[in-house]
Formats: C-alpha cells, sequence, structure tokens
C-alpha cells in the first residue's frame, strides 16, 4: 500500500463528512472565485485591442454637460487621432418603464461609427443601408433577440432628456465581442429635432493610431480646449468605464471584504473537520508510530489528507464558479465580459491548498508529537 | 416527553471547541449578510426619508428626473400663480424653480473622483424644505458665488470646509455654511444660489424642476395632479416624497450581489453546520440510545438534535452581528442610477437587519441539523449501546 493510497483511504473512510466538507469547501471557492473575477474584469482586463486603441472625450464638468459639435474636427487635427465620432446618450425610452426595456441608446455619426467599432461585424448591405438612411439604427443582436427585433422593424423611443420621440428603423443587427446591448442611431436626427441640440454632442469617440499614443492623445485633446469655456477631460475606453464601476461605490473594499471572509470560513470549516477526524484516530496514530513511522511521516499524512479534500472542494468551486460566470455573461449587462480564466483558477487552487494545510497543520503536529502510551489508552 | 434544553447547552460547552468553529463559521456568513443588508437599509433609508408629502416637484412630461428635466422660465410663472401654492408671511408663493446638474468632485481620501448633485434654488426653497437645518455657517446670499454644502459631501470630499473654495462651472466658490439633512437623498448635494448657477451653466432662461408647497398633503396630491393634467403646460407633477422613493431602485445591484452572495455562503456554512452536528450524532450514539431507553421517544430526540443545531447558529448569527456593530453608521457611497451622481448614505444595523441575520443563522442551523437529528432519532438501541 503506497502512502497516496493510504491518504486517499483515509480521507474517504467517512464519506459523509468528507463528502460535506468538500461541498463547503466547494462553495466558499465558488464564490471566491466569482469575486476575483469580478475583480480581474474591473481592475485588471485591458479589453479587446481595438478598445485600448480607443478614447471618450467629455465635457470636464459632468457628462451632463454637452459639447460644442465643432471640437469633432478640431480634435481630428490633434497628432494620433485616426477617427472621431459624436457619442450622445440619448437616454429614451422604450414601451415603458420596466427594467427589461430599458437599454442604452447613442446618437452617432453612421459613416465614421463603422470606421472605429469594425469589431462589430456588420454586413456591408447593412451598413450600407443604415448610412443611408437618417432614422436608420443598428442594434446589438443580443438586445434585438430579447426584445423581439428584426432588421426592417420600426421601434419607437421617446426622448427623456431631449424632447423628441425617435422612430427608427433597425437596418441592422451587430456582433459585438462582449454583449452591450446597445442601440445606435443617426444624431443628425436629434440635431435636427431639437433646435437647442443643433450641433452639440453628448462625448466623443476617438480611435487613435496605436494603443501606445493614447496616453499622449488623450493630453494632446485635453490641452487643445484647456483654456476654453467648454474644457474636456479624455480618457481611455476602460478608464472611463473604470469611473462608472468606482461610483458604484467602493467596489474594491466591498470584494475584499467578501473574500476575507470566504477564506476564513472555509478556514474554520476544514480545520473543524480536521480536528475531529484526526482526534478520532488518535489510536491508530500510536499504531502508526509502533509501526515505526516517524512524525514526519505522520504529519504528511493528515496534512496531505487535509490539502487533498480542500483541491478537490476547490476544483469543483472553481468548476461550478465557471459555469455561473458563463450563465451570468451570457444575460449581458455590466457583466457581460466575464470569463473565469486560468490564472483565477489557479490562484483559487493555491487558496484551496494554503487553507488545506493551514486547517491540517495544528491538530496533526499535536497528533505527531503524542505519547504512544498515552494514545493506545486514549478512548475515542 | 421533551428533552430539556439545558441538555443541548450541557453538551455544546462539553464540546467547546468544535461548538466555537462552527459557530464561529456561522458568524462569517452572517456578517456578510449584515454587511450587505445594512447598506440596502443604508440607502433605503436615504431615499424613503427625503422630501415632504406637502411639496410637489414638477418635471418636464417623459423625463423622470431633475437632471435630465428643465423647462422655460415663464412656465414657471404660471406654476407660482396656481391655486393650491402656501404662501409665506410676505404673501409670496412657495414655489421654487431649481437648476440641477452635476459636478466632478476629488475624494478627501484621494480614491478618484465622484460625480456630485449641485442644486441651484432661492431662499424660498430653503424654505419649503424644513427638515433641512444649518449646521455650521450660514446660508448662501443671492448673487453671491456662495455654496452651502451637506453634511456627507463636508466629510468625503475635499476642499468643503466652510471658507475653502471650489472649483465648478466658470470659477471658484466660497463654501459658506454646511447643512444637515438627517440621512435624506439632499445629504448628497451642494447647494447654490439658483441664478449665479444658471450663469456658470449656461443655463439661463429656464430650470431643471420646480418645487411646490401646499398647505396640506390632501392640496399637495390635487395640485400635483393640476400640474400633470393641464395639457398647456406639458408638465408632470410628482409628490416629493414618491419622486425619491422611485429612486431606491439605485440599490438593486446591491440587493442582486447581495442576495447572490449571501446564498452562496450561506450554502456553504449550511453543510459546514451538518458535519458538526453529524459527528456530534456520532460521538453521542450510545447516549441517544441511553436517552432512548429512559424512554424519550424518537421525535423529541429529533427536535432535541435540531434544537441543538439551532443554538450553534443562533450563537453563530450573534457573533456576527456583534462583528459587525462597528461598521454601523459608517458612510459610503453610490451612484444614483436616476441622476449618475453620487449619493452619499451610511451602514444602517437596523432591528430589521439583525433579526434577518438571525432568521438566516437559525435557517442554516435548522436546515444543517435537520438530516444529522433524523440519522439520531432512527438509531439502533442496540447496536449504538454496542458501538
Amino acid at each position: 500500500m503506497t502512502l497516496s493510497l493510504f491518504v486517499t483511504k483515509n480521507a474517504f473512510r467517512n464519506r459523509l463528512r468528507s463528502g460535506l466538507t468538500i461541498l463547503s469547501v466547494a462553495f466558499s471557492l465558488l464564490l471566491l472565485t466569482l469575486m476575483m473575477t469580478v475583480w480581474r474584469s474591473f481592475y485588471l482586463d485591458k479589453g479587446s485591442d481595438e478598445s485600448a486603441q480607443r478614447l471618450l472625450t467629455r465635457h470636464k464638468v459632468s457628462l451632463a454637460n454637452f459639447l460644442p459639435g465643432f471640437y469633432r474636427e478640431r480634435i481630428r487635427s490633434v497628432p494620433g487621432v485616426v477617427h472621431v465620432v459624436p457619442y450622445s446618450w440619448f437616454g429614451g425610452k422604450y414601451k415603458d418603464e420596466k427594467p427589461e426595456n430599458f437599454f442604452a441608446q447613442f446618437g452617432t455619426d453612421p459613416a465614421e461609427f463603422l470606421k472605429i467599432y469594425q469589431d462589430y461585424k456588420l454586413t456591408p448591405e447593412e451598413a450600407n443601408n443604415w448610412v443611408r438612411d437618417r432614422a436608420g439604427a443598428i442594434a446589438d443582436e443580443h438586445l434585438a433577440k430579447k426584445l423581439g427585433w428584426k432588421v426592417g422593424d420600426k421601434i419607437t423611443i421617446n426622448g427623456t432628456i431631449y424632447p423628441v420621440n425617435l422612430e427608427l428603423t433597425i437596418r441592422g443587427l451587430f456582433k459585438p465581442v462582449t454583449i452591450n446591448d446597445t442601440l445606435f442611431f443617426n444624431s443628425a436626427y436629434v440635431e435636427e429635432a431639437v433646435p437647442w441640440f443643433k450641433g452639440r454632442a453628448g462625448t466623443f469617440v476617438i480611435l487613435a493610431d496605436s494603443p501606445q499614443h493614447v496616453s499622449t492623445v488623450a493630453s494632446a485633446v485635453d490641452d487643445t480646449f484647456r483654456n476654453s469655456p467648454v474644457p474636456t477631460k479624455t480618457e481611455s475606453e476602460k478608464a472611463f468605464l473604470l469611473g462608472f464601476i468606482s461610483m458604484l461605490g467602493n467596489v474594491k473594499a466591498f470584494i475584499l471584504f467578501i473574500c476575507g471572509a470566504v477564506v476564513f470560513a472555509i478556514l474554520l470549516v476544514s480545520a473543524n473537520t480536521m480536528a475531529m477526524s484526526i482526534r478520532e484516530r488518535t489510536r491508530e496514530v500510536a499504531v502508526l508510530k509502533t509501526l515505526g513511522f516517524t512524525r514526519k511521516a505522520i504529519l504528511g499524512l493528515f496534512v496531505g489528507e487535509a490539502v487533498a479534500l480542500a483541491i478537490i472542494g476547490g476544483l469543483l468551486g472553481s468548476m461550478g464558479a465557471t459555469g455561473l460566470v458563463s450563465l451570468i455573461s451570457s444575460m449581458g449587462g455590466m457583466f457581460a465580459s466575464l470569463q473565469v480564466n486560468g490564472p483565477t483558477m489557479a490562484v483559487a487552487m493555491v487558496v484551496a491548498c494554503l487553507v488545506g494545510f493551514l486547517s491540517a497543520f495544528v491538530p496533526s503536529y499535536h497528533a505527531s508529537q503524542m505519547d504512544i502510551v498515552d494514545g493506545l489508552r486514549h478512548i475515542g | 416527553m421533551a428533552i430539556p434544553i439545558s441538555y443541548n447547552v450541557r453538551n455544546l460547552r462539553l464540546r467547546k471547541g468544535l461548538t466555537l468553529m462552527t459557530a464561529l463559521g456561522i458568524a462569517l456568513t452572517v456578517a456578510t449578510a449584515v454587511f450587505l443588508m445594512s447598506l440596502v437599509a443604508g440607502l433605503d433609508r436615504a431615499f424613503a426619508t427625503t422630501g415632504d408629502s406637502h411639496n410637489v416637484v414638477v418635471l418636464r412630461k417623459g423625463s423622470d428626473a431633475e437632471l435630465t428635466g428643465g423647462f422655460p422660465l415663464d412656465t414657471l410663472q404660471t406654476l407660482r400663480s396656481l391655486a393650491g401654492v402656501a404662501r409665506n408671511a410676505k404673501g409670496e408663493p412657495l414655489a421654487s424653480g431649481e437648476l440641477v446638474t452635476i459636478i466632478v468632485l476629488p475624494r478627501r481620501d484621494g480614491t478618484g473622483e465622484v460625480n456630485v448633485t449641485v442644486r441651484g434654488t432661492k431662499a424660498i426653497g430653503i424654505a419649503l424644505r424644513p427638515n433641512i437645518k444649518l449646521s455650521e455657517g450660514r446660508w448662501f446670499q443671492p448673487g453671491q458665488r456662495e455654496v452651502v454644502v451637506s453634511k456627507s459631501i463636508h466629510a468625503r470630499f475635499a476642499q468643503s470646509n466652510v471658507g475653502d473654495t471650489m472649483r465648478f462651472g466658470k470659477g471658484f466658490w466660497t463654501v459658506v455654511g454646511v447643512f444637515d439633512s438627517g440621512g435624506s437623498a439632499y445629504d448628497s448635494e451642494i447647494w447654490g444660489d439658483v441664478n449665479q448657477m444658471a450663469t456658470d451653466f449656461d443655463r439661463t432662461g429656464g430650470v431643471s424642476s420646480a418645487y411646490l408647497r401646499a398647505e396640506d398633503t390632501g392640496t399637495a396630491t390635487a395640485l400635483a395632479k393640476q400640474v400633470s393634467d393641464d395639457q398647456r403646460l406639458k408638465l408632470d407633477g410628482v409628490i416629493e416624497t414618491d419622486y425619491y422613493a422611485k429612486q431606491t431602485r439605485s440599490g438593486n445591484t446591491i440587493k442582486v450581489v447581495g442576495y447572490v452572495v449571501g446564498f452562496i455562503m450561506a450554502i456553504g456554512s449550511l453543510f459546514a453546520a451538518m458535519n458538526m452536528m453529524y459527528a456530534t450524532v456520532a460521538y453521542r450514539a450510545r447516549e441517544i440510545a441511553t436517552l432512548r431507553i429512559l424512554g424519550f421517544s424518537r421525535p423529541s430526540i429529533l427536535v432535541s438534535f435540531v434544537l441543538e443545531s439551532m443554538l450553534v447558529s443562533l450563537l453563530g448569527a450573534l457573533c456576527g452581528i456583534v462583528l459587525m456593530l462597528p461598521f454601523n453608521g459608517v458612510q459610503t457611497g453610490t451612484s444614483n442610477q436616476v441622476t449618475f451622481s453620487e449619493v452619499v448614505f451610511s451602514l444602517r444595523i437596523t432591528p430589521a437587519v439583525a433579526m434577518w441575520a438571525i432568521v438566516i443563522g437559525v435557517l442554516v442551523g435548522f436546515f444543517g441539523g435537520l438530516l444529522p437529528a433524523w440519522r439520531a432519532a432512527r438509531l439502533e438501541i442496540l447496536a449504538a449501546l454496542r458501538g
């Protein structure tokens, strides 16, 4: 009988207990993997290659203030800028106020927009139809499916910020890398219908010539308008999104709090199991010692058992998290780009190993130090 | 006959280590649940306590927030002369046209910039919100570049002490006072003179919203209806309390995250509690058999073990609540999904939150104890005595 077989046999001699411990560890590590995945996608991911080249310019005071439309040509002349389009939040209502009918709508310039967002994969025909129809719109395929739209359908979006109801025809459905549930239309429509919006834009999206030039382009654009009545703030697309996340509150502290609680909880659960299981086997330890097993070997046996249980729990947990995350991301919205990756799972497994090790160390150490005679006399 | 509960208590004390570890595991779950629930409770309070049922908020038809509303000043004149609007001692109607926008301010602790709501109003506007008290300094003067900040803004943002200057709009503004609205949504705002703000934000000739005060709540309801029904105005009147209550949906993200996290953690600790109870039952097999011989029935053993499990988890729940008590009242902020600006609120461990925490803990104990107790109750007496 090899040592590893011995460990495995011991780990499963009380199947119920081992099973419950594994499940408990699995659920905790599922949560931990989930939290780490959210953290990674918010703070560590760089986004797609095309996204890394995009910037967003807005009014320095706030998103609620408009930028003058002529800024577009001024921005275009900044070195490193390839394309620039208006990108104006419409904030309209579709049908009613139900949350499932809420989605983002942006006014833009279709022709140049399609040059910036080449990852949207519209067919040339769809693209052409959208550019030609001033009252045309394109929508995320996922959103269209949810609300039952087809190409050619007519929809009405009621304005809340702008006193106009847009009557749009769906001209194309795009398939972005990450679902964004957004509708884009020609901002000229709003400019014609709302006199005070003529020659204005909410924000501008810029495509830089390379990801390396993004920060120099950002400061060059802001320098252009620094002393004007309407100063700007330009950030990379990722930094802008991060700004929105930071508005949700102290997300970092929030995630850390939950992760900390989870890790301590599994440590307790696992330590509890090992303490129970080792105490039950006091007499066996004495027998092992009599047979000539060293203290180190005994320590290794128990620690190995705990680590094995924790790893199984960890594997189940991170697999569960992978399933859950793909379910969440298929629903779209803010978490559409979530995905559990290898390193995250690896970190979860390392945490599991550490927890197993720490939880077993103290009781196993006591067991290994025990006097043989006391151990044999022990009544379970 | 039921087994006395002191039997369970003594057993738990006998195996202190096991009991404490299991209880602490449940305590961590409960602490997380308390944390999430107190966030939601604080947020709910911020919106639920905002507003006065005597006041009517008037917005442009179709718009559901002040930030996205807006109508011309001459419409405001019509509103001022409506019947039902209360008047002050001087005979002026208690109606205030207000300008609302958002600005970006750096946080005091240097963790980035946040959108903050700025409200332009007048003395009348302050008068029609009697719940708002000045806690430091004085109110702003008309025509001056002066602002009064709320207590939370004062605590959380840089350059917001009395005497400081902040830069937004077209220049610098002096902070002349701090107001306290008792934890309502106004606690996340900065107030200044409406005309001065209109010039700074290029919004002269219009207002974002209007606030009308009625003599009593009945008149207020009628006034709101009158405004909404008037075809010429193209406006919507909403009772102020209803307007803010609708914004509580800003807490939805936290709520959903809270449910998911709380649920997963509760299941994790359910298994842990089950584990402990199975071990307890295994240890005490002979004891249980003895109890049976003494004449305690199967149901009474089942009840006794479930109770024991619930006792442990109750202890855990109490520990969890105590662990979180120091966080009661800690201020935090989230983004208001209607106004896109930061709403400041405090974590509130209300009696309801504590009660729910105990319910969660006890439920974990109940379900965790049920199967092991079932096993205890069905133990074969002879086999157990021999074992």
